[in-house]
């Protein structure tokens, strides 16, 4: 395993490192210290590489990730895994807002809280998170699986349009066109599937499901309340 | 002689024909109008100003023998590779959706023969502009449909898009009838929707978030590309001084004659503020900042012909940006296909209908036979000739007013016409020293 220390090294460095052996078809791990909240670290990669880094980061981290396996043992900071095509990234700690948003694949796990706007946009990518989230999650969520273990904060799912939201404690607040949905055998099997790749075991009895109502998918006087 | 109607009919100043019949659609309807292109009312423009000349004490360049260079560079602030364009004429960001994949070839074809730069839009980068477009810019959108980093890699340079002059502070708009199978699978959408983008970027707010978004692109792209901020026309000194506090290598600045594919129309004509007096404040602000020059300037929102381009760079733009006149080049509001003009309820010289989908001339359309009417080869071919038109008339400009470059034309070269655009670009008005508001 290859160690960087970035009271040593710089992030540009850093990523350069980590993109530099990311295209050999092998899997490098790679161990990162000392991140004392530093932006942008390990953004941008395109390669199988393994990733853990050691403390809190600060925005974006994982940001765009391609095919990387990124671990942060700490919390982060807004934009985690933002854009994320593939791969997947583990947060230990908590995760700020606008985690994983508008990422189009792979999958985020956040073991413990994140803030507003988990999942803004998201387009694809799976996100699991293991505690809470803040207002306004799922916000304009366009595909792929948002599951929040613990309770949601206000309007959650806020003009979705196909993604699917799953909580296993309360909502708040809905959002505008996002209404609950029947939990079928299917999408049981679905949060199952989730939460074994994201490592969580959780009863699936508490879970209820959240999408669109497709009322705003096309201006229509008789929602002029919702636009 | 005109005729004198004995009943003494007198239309309303105040409700003329085209406010009535908006009151009685939206009674009808219940709901704004959704309408492309850009403002339709009177605004202080480029019209407003004219270039004195050469005279006893500035001698001019021989039109046809004299050199006058085009040339510019942008984005040589921090980027390792600074695009090098060989006219001061780039075409604005327009989607594909908005505009179907012929016309974003055509233009992709014409920017590369003439040396320039096309704008990829929402909905991210297809392949035809990609292969076409030798200088492509990329978009970096609040919705960030399509975004992909690959193409952010393959990408000349990068734009940030804060905020459009047609619409600061909102998101566009792309009616169900232009959600084609293909546009919806680069939006990850469902085909058909009314697609609403988003008005703010999902992942920061403000310009010191803006400043660590900015370092994480360039992270993700080897800090190669120069990365632009465009801004929409409404508080342009204190969006251009944060933009450039934020790390900008270039700003965009587009004024609200700047057109749109479909949003409000009481967006298009009520916010924002006039190309003009936004220039002054852009350019004031990076010299306030002693950063003009270095930080480049490009200016979109009504810019026509060469004489509005050597107006901009001689207020201290680096760079102009069209959409609309583009677009117009490439056939939109042509005296043809009359019948299909009048079944979406308009005539050329007044269509603003790029939202319906049902470009008469194949411009701003999925559908496949419209768009079978422009060609990608006659479409370049027309926007190369007005291009290079357009160049003739500001080196025209340029060489009468004593220039060897068109970037040496400067603010004394011009007079404004009235007192609006005196005060607005601050530029004496004619025949006179008076700026108003300066003494």
């Amino acid at each position: 395993m290859n160690t960087v220390s970035l009271s040593l090294t710089s992030v540009r460095e850093l990523n350069e490192q980590l993109r530099g052996v990311s295209d050999d078809g092998s899997a490098p791990a790679w161990r990162v210290t000392d991140p004392k909240g530093a932006h942008a670290v390990a953004a941008g990669l395109t390669g199988p590489v393994q990733v853990q880094i050691d403390g809190h980061v600060g925005y974006y981290c994982a940001g765009m990730n391609q095919h990387a396996a990124i671990t942060v043992d700490g919390h982060c900071g807004t934009g985690v895994a933002e854009n994320m095509m593939s791969g997947i990234v583990r947060i230990r700690g908590n995760a700020s807002q606008s985690a994983g948003a508008s990422g189009h694949g792979g999958m985020l796990v956040i073991e413990g809280n994140a803030g507003p706007r988990c999942g803004i946009s998201m387009k694809g990518i799976d996100i699991v998170v293991g505690g809470k989230t803040g207002h306004m999650s799922g916000f304009m969520a366009q595909s792929g699986n948002l599951v929040i273990c613990g309770d949601a904060g206000n309007d959650l799912g806020d003009s979705i349009y196909e993604a699917v939201i799953y909580v296993g404690g309360s909502a708040a607040s809905l959002g505008a066109d996002c209404v609950e949905k029947e939990m079928t055998p299917k999408h049981r099997s679905r949060l199952q599937d989730l939460l074994s790749r994201a490592g969580m075991e959780q009863d699936l009895d508490r879970f209820r499901r959240f999408g669109s109502a497709r009322r705003l998918y096309h201006f229509h006087v008789d929602h002029a309340d919702s636009y | 002689m005109a005729v004198v109607d004995p009943r003494g009919l007198r239309p309303s100043h105040t409700f003329p024909a085209h406010v009535l019949a908006e009151i009685h659609r939206a009674a009808d309807q219940g709901v704004y109008e959704i309408r492309g292109f850009g403002t339709k009312r009177p605004l202080p423009g480029f019209d407003d100003l004219v270039f004195l000349g050469a005279s006893m004490s500035r001698y001019p360049l021989e039109g046809y023998r004299e050199r006058c260079d085009t040339g510019v560079t942008l984005g040589t602030r921090f980027a390792s590779r600074p695009i090098e364009l060989k006219i001061p004429i780039t075409i604005a960001g327009m989607s594909f959706g908005a505009l179907g994949a012929n016309a974003k070839e055509a233009i992709g074809r014409a920017c590369t023969a003439m040396g320039t730069s096309s704008t990829t839009g929402d909905g991210g980068m297809t392949e035809e502009e990609r292969q076409s477009s030798e200088t492509l810019v990329y978009q970096v959108l609040p919705s960030r449909y399509g975004m992909n980093p690959d193409d952010l890699r393959r990408a000349d340079a990068i734009e940030i898009v804060v905020g459009q002059g047609a619409k600061p502070g909102g998101g566009g708009v792309l009616l169900g009838q232009k959600i084609t199978e293909r546009v919806a699978g680069m939006r990850d959408l469902p085909e058909g929707i009314d697609q609403r983008s988003a008005c703010r970027h999902p992942d920061w707010t403000g310009p010191d978030d803006l400043a660590i978004k900015i370092q994480e692109l360039r992270e993700v792209t080897g800090w190669e590309k120069p990365v632009y901020v465009k801004i929409g026309a409404s508080r342009p000194t204190y969006d251009v001084a944060l933009a450039v506090k934020a790390g900008a290598d270039v700003i965009v600045l587009d004024g609200m004659q700047g057109g749109t594919a479909a949003t409000q129309d009481v967006f298009i004509e009520h916010v924002g503020i006039p190309t003009l007096p936004a220039l002054r404040q852009a350019v004031e602000a990076l010299q306030s900042l002693d950063v003009h020059r270095e930080v480049q300037l490009v200016v979109s929102g009504g810019i026509r012909s060469g004489a509005d381009v050597a107006k901009a760079l001689a207020l201290g733009a680096d760079a102009v940006s069209i959409g609309s006149a583009a677009m117009v080049a490439l056939g939109c509001n042509k005296a043809v296909h009359l019948e299909d003009y009048q079944a979406i309820g308009t005539e050329p010289g007044y269509c603003h209908h790029c939202h319906t989908g049902r470009c008469p001339v194949g411009v701003t359309t999925q559908d496949p036979v419209l768009e079978a009417r422009l060609r990608p080869e006659q479409g370049a071919r027309w926007l190369r000739n007005y291009l290079t038109a357009m160049v003739l008339e500001l080196q025209t400009i340029a060489r009468a007013n004593g220039k060897s470059h068109v970037l040496n034309l400067e603010p004394e070269d011009m007079a404004a016409l009235t007192v609006e655009a005196a005060a607005m670009a601050g530029i004496p008005l004619a025949g006179t020293n008076w700026i108003p508001g300066r003494g």
